[in-house]
């Protein structure tokens, strides 16, 4: 650690003591750093960039992936029982509580207390809750009104790193 | 006309929301430091539980009972309040937000619509856009749709919304014959008191009332409080939260502190909390009170409750300043051989940080002034960008042997990747 430096930062979430302090950097004034600006041409001298015209704003997960910001959560998988739809172990579900589920849908159901990521089929006055493994057996459901439908997942994320 | 939507036993429905295990099951949260009882559940309130009992003295009953203790979760109380408002916001241009848990909204015009139906479809969106359950209560003014909440919510047959404006004359005097003038917005428990004395019991008996003689006696307050209940409004909506007159920052300790060193550091980390809140309202603090408790409840032990108001010179929002003489007035008070329990410090007269009037015989210049300003300006920026108390004085400290004690902590389940809801795939 250098001792000469002043300035810290602490960890997010962890009682600051100086055993978790982190070095934020030291404060070089050689050091280069690269910045992007939304306009391409910043030399007043130079002509204007042909694109500066075309400019749009940056894309946004977060517009794409969320239509109803105050009805949406995030949920973290455990288990493998939904690897036939795509959900893995340790997955990130975005869910949509606004919506209606239907016959197929991915839903979070409360079973026992639990929040569980299951199928829904709903047909022909059939409910149930099935997994999408061979290796577990659907859940089904006497009374519609026994079934508590938290909401519904709309993105699975999987991370490959 | 007013509707009021209120959220039940909120803070034990958020943690439901996202826990299902703790539906059906008598469930309190706790205040800071595992103190009272700040929320409970029905099953709770059932067993004769009243708001505001300290922990402690509910072990047995708990261990009978099962009830289970959560500490509070300010984190995840924010976030389903900030959705719950938006949500809400869609049913009406205007809106005021009372309380972290209750809204009022205006509803004039709406008279052509069943509000009845409008009410039952907030209450169902809300239920299923954030698994919080709410009671809405409707009135041509602000202390009746208040009321018609109260009904909404004690009153099980009319399914969590209550229109007042739908009652004819004498079903309206039924209704507030029935009800205590103390569940009135307004009416404290003192109030209600000397009103008891006059003859004045039910909310009835407070609308009949002579309005001059009421205004006389008591104040022009309870006189508009009671030309509300006859359908009169005179409050409308504060869109925009009013600035704060004083600001408090307090906690109690995790444990009971004996040492100066500890209660500098907690007093200095509370007065740049109120300090950062102060500037947050553009305001500026032109005296500053600190104190400090012993226990009350522990009763064999030597009490000891001072506090000291400073009066500052100059009006200032600086952290700096503000903690030097916090410090100052710490010194004053604290005696050595007690152990305290809690310490905090009240920003007062409060003035508008553009408006407020420098010393004429200051020795600070102006251009300290504006560096003062700069400094507090990128204290904030930072602190907002990077986490609070991410830049601090170092007057606060690092150990905080103080801190905050949390017992029954639960996840902040919308606000920290590492602590999302789990979504079993069994």
């Amino acid at each position: 650690m250098n001792a000469s430096l002043s300035t810290f930062i602490r960890k997010p979430g962890r009682a600051a003591s100086l055993a978790n302090v982190v070095v934020l950097g030291q404060a070089d004034p050689t050091a280069k750093r690269l910045r992007l600006s939304l306009f391409l041409s910043r030399i007043s001298a130079g002509f204007p960039s042909p694109a500066d015209d075309y400019v749009e704003s940056r894309l946004s997960l977060d517009e794409h992936f969320v239509q109803r910001p105050e009805a949406t959560f995030f949920l973290r998988v455990q288990g493998d029982s939904m690897v036939g739809a795509g959900i893995h172990d340790g997955d990130l579900l975005i869910v949509d509580k606004s919506l209606e589920p239907r016959h197929g849908s991915i839903v979070i159901a409360e079973v026992h207390g639990e929040l569980t990521v299951k199928k829904l089929y709903r047909k022909n006055g059939e409910i149930a809750l099935l997994a999408e493994n061979p290796a577990y057996r659907p859940i089904p459901v006497n009374e519609e009104s026994q079934l508590v439908i938290w909401g519904v997942v709309t993105e699975v994320v999987h991370t490959l790193r | 006309m007013f509707a009021l939507v209120d959220a039940n036993n909120f803070y034990v429905s958020c943690h439901r929301a996202f826990d299902p295990s703790l539906k059906g099951k008598p469930v309190v949260v706790l205040s800071n430091n595992d103190g009272c009882c700040v929320a409970r559940s029905n099953e709770v309130k059932a067993l004769g539980v009243k708001m505001g009992t300290p922990w402690f003295q509910l072990y047995d009953l708990a261990k009978q009972h099962g009830i289970i203790a959560l500490s509070s979760n300010y984190c995840l109380y924010g976030d389903v309040s900030l959705r719950f408002m938006r949500i809400l916001a869609q049913f009406s241009p205007v809106q005021e937000v009372y309380s972290i848990d209750e809204c009022f909204l205006d509803f004039t015009g709406f008279n052509y619509i069943d509000m009845t139906g409008y009410g039952q479809t907030i209450r169902q969106r809300v239920l299923q856009w954030l698994g919080l359950p709410v009671c809405v209560g409707i009135g041509p003014s602000k202390t009746l749709a208040k009321l018609s909440n109260y009904v909404a919510k004690k009153r099980e047959q009319h399914q969590g919304v209550f229109d007042y404006s739908r009652l004819s004359q004498q079903e309206q005097d039924e209704l507030v014959s029935s009800i205590e003038v103390g569940e009135v917005w307004g009416i404290g428990r003192r109030l209600s008191e000397r009103l008891a004395r006059q003859g004045i019991e039910t909310v009835k008996d407070l609308r009949d009332a002579d309005t001059k003689t009421l205004r006389r006696q008591f104040s022009v307050v309870v006189e508009r409080t009671v030309l509300e209940l006859r359908g009169v409004s005179c409050l409308d909506l504060e869109e925009v939260a009013q600035a704060k007159k004083e600001i408090v920052s307090s906690r109690s300790f995790g444990k009971l502190v004996v040492k100066l060193d500890d209660l500098q550091q907690a007093v200095a980390s509370y007065t740049s909390r109120a300090a950062e809140k102060l500037r947050r309202q553009h305001s500026v603090a032109g005296a500053l009170q600190v104190f400090l408790q012993t226990n009350p409840h522990k009763t064999g032990e030597l009490q000891y409750h001072p506090n000291i108001l400073i009066p500052l010179i100059e009006p200032t929002a600086d952290t700096g300043l503000l903690v030097s003489h916090a410090m100052r007035g710490l010194k004053r008070i604290y005696k050595p051989g007690y152990r305290y329990q809690k310490a905090g410090v009240m920003l007062m007269d409060l003035s508008g940080a553009k408006t407020s009037q420098p010393d004429l015989f200051s020795h600070v210049s102006t251009q300290d002034r504006q560096k003062s300003q700069r400094r507090m300006e990128t204290l904030d920026h930072i602190n907002r960008k990077m986490g609070r108390g991410t830049l601090r004085l170092a007057a606060e400290g690092f150990q905080h042997t103080w801190k905050v004690r949390t017992d029954y902590p639960s996840p902040c389940y919308t606000t920290r990747w590492a602590e999302l809801p789990i979504a079993y795939a069994k």
